[in-house]
């Protein structure tokens, strides 16, 4: 193997044996054997072909959507799962971190969960003892470490497995969700440690279902579709194809559950749907139908990845009555890449009262790279350095 | 398998058994005494019922330590598989998130039985103290006969470990046959007792059948029926140790071709 290689996928294929009715014991068996030979089971692919290579100093994000295989792909890197076909390769001791704190045991101490976690890790008691106070401090529990753990929070417990995790040493890291747990400072504390491992040049394979974390700190990214791989290169470009995929989920979802709306006038109705997206401009149609002689106002807001970015209305000197039809028109190049939605609202313009709500979704996505700004418009903004 | 004893393995056996041996005695008041005063109030019951009221062993000399050598190295034995048996299983949660050589679980539950054994094989060297069992120099072969039944056991536990991943009720029939295995082993009744040739060259040919006598013969007294006597020195006398060597042999490759499927069917 290529000494630039940190690992090698070579055409992995996994397949699980689901079985109908899982035989756990011998009578079972006895029996689905006399029955007809085999026991029934369903063939499932979680991984079909799959083929990549990791440089060293790579920082490689796995991205997909629940169920696509890309914690199965994890595991066969961790070596936890054989691959069913294909090979791997990899070159240099490697960490996994499935889960934090595996084999922390309730009933030992802090410190000998510390010394247990990292003998699991691969280190001996010696490195262990050399990294302990940097671990405890790093935890902020230095007055608990003798106490039993069951008797910890579950802060603390999780505080303790992540200052393990990030003094493990190893060339290659593998890091599934971690993200996922933990309060936003927590979340803070382990992008800094992203940081300093990009910094260190360490390979690690990251797999998430946080794109912005994805476009800020992977060098490069695969996308993993219902086993497939979809996509090898620019983590961007396989943050959007996330996006995209999961929009039409949600589109898809959101044509079944259209009720529970809260309780609105019924003489009031109003519609809306993006009826044109280039890269240019998008258009949204609103369409309302009233029988009430009041005058009316659409509001729309635009939210990016749930937060709104901007609150519109229509002119105030913009009369709408009756049944009528309204285009807004947006122009596409101030927006920043990411997932949008678009809300849209009818109010009375009398009393401010909204009277109704469209049910139309109306999302669009914006592609791009710039996954430092995290700005939704493109800001008229300059930077400049002055040297001291 | 290059790195069976690498300093990684080592260090997390080390930790493992320090683990188990923590744990186990958690919370009892007595603590670590129990590994030998529990094997101290079993043999004082087995003593009153077999040696004080069913009298089994008169005309065995020393028989209260022989009773005793036998029960200690069966428990041992029974520990050890059932302890394994369940290894892969009960660690679970580590072999599905980090990979560590899973060969390293089973022998490190082997480890915590192996230590309680010379535990107990303390309270043994007491009772032949307070017994004046003479030494005769056969005590230095004990060691060896330790290490076949500990082969023995670890091919065992690693077959019935691997097995009980798929088959749960693996332990159910292992209890039952360790308990069959516990009155065709001469652990409480010496093997004096049966006259007939042929069923004590049977029971003999059973590998903890011919290591508990061994052991008894090595240790306790030379009045004791071996494998050695039965078939009067003939090839027979190996079929024990041929068990032991195919035990482990068919333990150890049934084990290798399952560990790579351990994380996905726990």
């Amino acid at each position: 193997m290529n000494d630039e290689l940190a690992i090698a996928v070579d055409n992995v294929s996994k397949i699980f044996k689901l079985p109908h009715d899982k035989q756990t014991s011998v009578k079972g068996t006895v029996i689905s054997f006399l029955r007809g030979g085999k026991a029934t089971y369903e063939k499932q692919h979680a991984l079909k072909n799959i083929s990549f290579e990791v440089k060293k100093g790579e920082f490689f994000g796995i991205v997909g959507r629940n169920g696509s295989g890309k914690s199965t792909l994890l595991k066969l890197l961790a070596g936890i799962y054989t691959p069913s076909k294909g090979s791997i390769q990899v070159n240099g001791r490697l960490t996994p971190f499935i889960e934090l704190g595996v084999g922390f045991n309730p009933e030992l101490s802090g410190r000998e969960n510390v010394f247990l976690n990292g003998a699991l890790l691969g280190f001996s008691r010696k490195d262990m003892a050399a990294m302990y106070n940097d671990i405890v401090e790093f935890a902020e529990i230095e007055r608990f470490m003798d106490q039993k753990l069951k008797n910890y929070s579950s802060g603390m417990q999780v505080r303790l497995a992540f200052s393990i995790a990030i003094r493990a040493q190893g060339d290659m890291l593998l890091l599934d969700e971690v993200l996922a747990v933990g309060d936003a400072a927590f979340q803070q504390k382990c992008f800094d440690y992203f940081e300093e491992l990009k910094r260190q040049k360490k390979t690690v394979v990251f797999v998430s279902h946080d794109m912005s974390a994805v476009r800020r700190f992977c060098t490069r990214a695969i996308y993993i579709k219902n086993g497939d791989m979809l996509h090898d290169g620019n983590p961007a470009e396989v943050a959007d194809m996330y996006a995209v995929d999961n929009l039409e989920n949600m589109q898809a979802q959101a044509v079944k559950k259209d009720s529970a709306e809260p309780q609105l006038p019924k003489t009031f109705s109003v519609a809306s749907k993006i009826t044109k997206q280039t890269d240019a401009s998008i258009v949204l149609d609103v369409t309302f139908k009233t029988k009430e002689p009041d005058d009316l106002y659409i509001a729309i807001s635009v939210l990016r990845d749930g937060a709104s970015v901007a609150e519109i209305t229509t002119p105030l000197d913009m009369e709408l009555r009756g049944n009528g039809r309204v285009t807004y028109t947006l122009d596409a190049t101030l927006f920043n890449s990411g997932m949008y939605e678009v809300p849209v609202v009818l109010c009375k313009k009398e009393n401010r009262q909204l009277v109704s709500i469209s049910t139309g979704k109306n999302r669009f996505v914006i592609k791009g790279e710039d996954p430092i700004r995290g700005a939704a418009f493109k800001l008229e903004d300059t930077w400049k350095y002055h040297e001291q | 398998m290059k790195h069976i004893f690498s300093k990684q393995n080592r260090v997390l056996l080390g930790e493992l058994v320090r683990t188990d041996f923590k744990l186990r005695y958690q919370g009892s008041v007595l603590g670590y005494a129990w590994s030998l005063l529990h094997p101290l109030l079993l043999f004082v019951i087995l003593y009153a019922v077999f040696v004080k009221f069913l009298k089994l062993g008169t005309g065995v000399a020393h028989y209260p330590v022989y009773l005793l050598l036998g029960i200690v190295l069966w428990n041992f034995f029974n520990e050890m598989t059932t302890q394994s048996l369940t290894s892969i299983v009960g660690r679970g949660d580590l072999i599905r998130k980090i990979r560590i050589p899973r060969w390293i679980i089973v022998l490190s539950s082997s480890i915590s039985a192996l230590i309680n054994l010379l535990l107990n094989l303390v309270v043994v060297g007491i009772f032949m103290g307070i017994n004046h069992v003479d030494l005769y120099r056969t005590l230095l072969l004990l060691p060896l006969i330790l290490l076949e039944v500990y082969i023995f056991a670890l091919g065992a536990s690693l077959f019935l470990s691997a097995a009980f991943v798929k088959f749960r009720d693996i332990s159910y029939i292992w209890e039952v046959l360790m308990q069959a295995g516990f009155y065709l082993t001469p652990v409480i009744y010496p093997l004096s007792k049966i006259t007939n040739l042929t069923l004590q060259k049977l029971i003999l040919i059973n590998p903890m059948g011919q290591a508990l006598q061994d052991a008894r013969y090595t240790s306790v007294t030379h009045d004791t029926t071996t494998i050695y006597h039965v078939f009067q020195g003939g090839w027979y006398q190996f079929i024990p140790f041929t068990i032991v060597a195919l035990v482990l042999v068919a333990g150890v490759t049934y084990f290798r071709s399952q560990s790579k499927y351990f994380a996905e069917n726990i």
